[in-house]
């Protein structure tokens, strides 16, 4: 009678509903607060990384800028003499490598021709010329310099820290050669992270510091982000003043790139920080996976939970919906049921309606039938009819027409009392008299159905509260299922008799019986064994419902293939609840 | 036999017949003629009482209740009016009581259900006469009396 898919698509519209609804919101929330802890979270790591370039440019151009003034220090206070005393530099050199935990390598004092005219140092480098070498000029145009890291005489990376000084007339320049490994080392302590990779790298992009790893970018790359970085970066000399005025830089100075598609794979951040003044540059760079690895464990955490939420809320709404559609699918049946119990009744109704018609038209007719007969039956009392031979049977054969219009009189007349509206007004009623009754109404059908009808009622029997017309009903209706229950025709017995405060009506037949799997489902509405179209399944709920109305009580008794009897107690007194 | 008796208690009881039924009226009218009562017929309510005001002297009327027109019970209460003393058996076809009962209180003095045995009418008829009977008495006497 339901369509199946309109159940479905209920369902399907309802989960849809309920989980669109409860994920919504969800999302909205986890895509707000997760952009925001995004960006913030960004703006946090690379604070901390520039920060942390920021501090280590500080250290290294500090570093670069003592071992300057260390040299600038000497240079001032220790006559030039000395310097070129191969001992006496011997002992400096010595000094300097003690307090500056053998940062320098050698030292060396150059006149203005480029030749170094004393050397103090692991290399046996006097006179070696410098006249044509690049940090040499350099430093003959500066009064300090600090080289790019370059391999040299000696044939391994190192740089020179020069000074220029001025005696006895002439320039000289005074050398010491910083150990590269120990500034390696220091560059090199700037790593966080598995991929965090620092090194410095010249104008050229050179690199002067040795990374452990293969850089982000080219030296081709690097020039452009360097030109970019230093935009308006004072070039002046490197001088230890200069150095500190550097160490208040802001964070600012450094510049941060994200470099795509590096040779790793995945994106990399790339800090830029001009050291040296501009000569070089601090560079790190860490994979943005390594950097931003704690964002992105809890970016993937959310999304975990809000997958799991979202299996969740939908499991609940498939639940939900389920639940709810299978309730909505009972009320519709129960409605259903309603609507036929409605029409049946409606059809009871107007079938009783039919029969008083029928019975009340044939009544006139057969008033005047019997008239008829009962003036003939006059009119042969005459003398000279009686005289006539056929009078007799004339007569027999009136009395038969009167007696048989009387037999249809009776059966109009017990149709009406029965086919009139229920009537629930309750007033003391003889039972008795209502069985008898209803025995006679059914004589003519159990008749036909080869079943004797025998009453056995109780004299003297109390008159109860109840509605004739609802006890009527029921008597018919257990009558009528006892006629039904013997199909071979049998012995139907009602008896009453009275028990206690009770007045006990038994309707007795010796059918078929009730099997025991039907017996707990007998009085359910539109419960019937009848086949279809001959039973509404009403008349035993029927009888139930005005029995216990009456506070009464009906049950059964069934022997398989030997009878059933139904049991209805009434009370004497009006016991309603 | 008892139809002697019958008879002599019939003669001069005049019963008016009141139904839509041509056929039913006619017979029945003949049938009481037969046993001696003096019956008139009217066909519908409105009839019923032009003939109870054009003959005084009508004694007992058989109503049917079911009529086209003047219904029994409307038939009832109007002559119940205009001739208190006459009285008034309801025929009916319905097997409902309430009719019944509601042209008791109406003053109807009993009811019969249709078809009806002929003993069954005549005894109604012959109670019906004999309280009018008693009724005139008691109120030709009580006028009587100061």
């Amino acid at each position: 009678m339901f369509d199946r898919h309109y159940y479905k698509s209920l369902t399907r519209s309802m989960v849809l509903t309920v989980f669109l609804v409860s994920l919504t919101p969800l999302a909205l929330v986890s895509a707000i607060t997760s952009y925001q802890f995004h960006t913030s979270y960004k703006d946090r790591v690379n604070a901390h990384l520039r920060e942390l370039v920021l501090k280590h440019k500080r250290n290294i151009d500090g570093f670069l800028a003592e071992k300057l003034a260390v040299i600038r220090v000497l240079a001032d206070l220790i006559p030039e003499s000395r310097f070129r005393d191969p001992a006496a530099l011997q002992t400096i050199l010595k000094s300097l490598q003690d307090r500056h935990h053998g940062a320098f390598v050698d030292m060396g004092l150059v006149d203005a021709h480029g030749v170094q005219v004393a050397y103090a140092g692991p290399l046996r480098l006097e006179r070696a010329r410098y006249a044509e070498t690049r940090w040499f000029r350099e430093a003959m145009r500066h009064e300090l310099y600090v080289s790019d890291v370059f391999l040299g005489l000696r044939g391994s990376p190192h740089f020179i820290v020069a000074v220029r000084v001025r005696a006895s007339g002439a320039e000289w320049i005074l050398r010491a050669t910083v150990d590269f490994e120990s500034f390696n080392e220091l560059v090199e302590s700037v790593a966080v992270g598995q991929t965090g990779l620092a090194y410095i790298v010249n104008n050229q992009g050179e690199f002067q510091t040795r990374p452990r790893r293969e850089a982000a970018v080219g030296p081709a790359e690097m020039r452009g982000i360097l030109a970019r970085a230093s935009e308006g970066a004072g070039r002046g000399d490197f001088s230890p003043e200069s150095a500190a005025a550097g160490i208040r830089m802001s964070q600012a100075a450094v510049a941060l790139d994200v470099i795509h598609g590096s040779a790793g794979g995945g994106d990399v951040l790339l800090l830029t920080a001009p050291l040296k003044d501009g000569a070089w540059t601090l560079a790190y760079q860490q994979d943005e996976a390594d950097a931003y690895e704690s964002l992105y464990h809890a970016r993937n955490l959310s999304l975990f939970a809000i997958l799991g939420g979202g299996v969740g809320i939908l499991l609940m709404a498939v639940l939900v919906s389920n639940r709810m559609v299978n309730r909505i699918v009972e009320a519709d049946r129960e409605r259903d049921m309603m609507n036929e119990q409605v029409i049946e009744a409606g059809k009871l109704a107007s079938v009783g309606e039919l029969a008083a018609g029928i019975a009340h038209e044939i009544n006139n007719p057969l008033a005047i039938m019997l008239e008829e007969a009962g003036w003939v039956l006059d009119l042969l009392d005459d003398e000279h009819l009686r005289r006539h031979e056929s009078h007799a049977e004339m007569v027999r054969a009136l009395k038969q027409i009167r007696q048989q219009g009387g037999r249809c009189r009776d059966i109009t007349h017990k149709l009406l009392s029965f086919a009139r509206k229920i009537d629930p007004t309750v007033k003391p009623v003889q039972v008795n008299e209502i069985v008898r009754d209803m025995a006679a109404l059914s004589d003519q059908r159990a008749h036909l159905a080869n079943v004797r009808i025998s009453v056995d009622l109780a004299p003297d029997l109390p008159e109860i509260p109840a509605s004739p017309s609802e006890l009527q009903q029921v008597l018919v209706n257990l009558i009528n299922n006892a006629i039904d229950a013997m199909e071979r025709g049998g012995e139907l017995k009602v008896s009453t008799r009275l028990e206690g405060a009770s007045v006990i009506l038994d309707v007795a037949d010796s059918g078929m019986g009730i099997p025991k799997a039907n017996m707990a489902r007998i009085f359910d509405p539109f419960y019937t064994t009848k086949p279809v179209g001959k039973g509404t399944g009403l008349g035993l709920s029927i009888c139930y419902g005005i029995v216990r109305k009456m506070g009464g009580e009906i049950s059964v008794d069934s022997v398989l293939n030997q009878g059933t009897v139904f049991h209805i107690r009434l009370p004497l007194e009006e016991a309603r609840a | 036999m008892s139809g002697n008796g019958a008879e002599a208690r019939a003669a001069g009881v005049r019963v008016l017949l009141v139904d839509d039924e041509a056929a039913f009226l006619e017979t029945l009218r003949k049938r009481l003629a037969r046993r001696g009562l003096t019956a008139e017929i009217a066909m519908s309510g409105e009839e019923a009482l032009d003939v109870l005001a054009r003959a005084q002297e009508i004694d007992v009327v058989l109503l049917d209740v079911k009529m086209p027109g003047l219904s029994g019970i409307e038939t009832l209460q109007r002559i119940k009016v205009a001739h208190p003393l006459v009285e008034v058996i309801l025929l009916t076809g319905h097997a409902t009581l309430e009719g019944a009962v509601d042209g008791m209180r109406l003053g109807a003095f009993d009811y019969l259900m249709k078809p009806c045995e002929m003993d069954d009418l005549l005894a109604k008829v012959f109670e019906a006469k004999a309280r009018k009977t008693e009724l005139e008495g008691r109120a030709a006497g009580g006028g009587g009396t100061p």
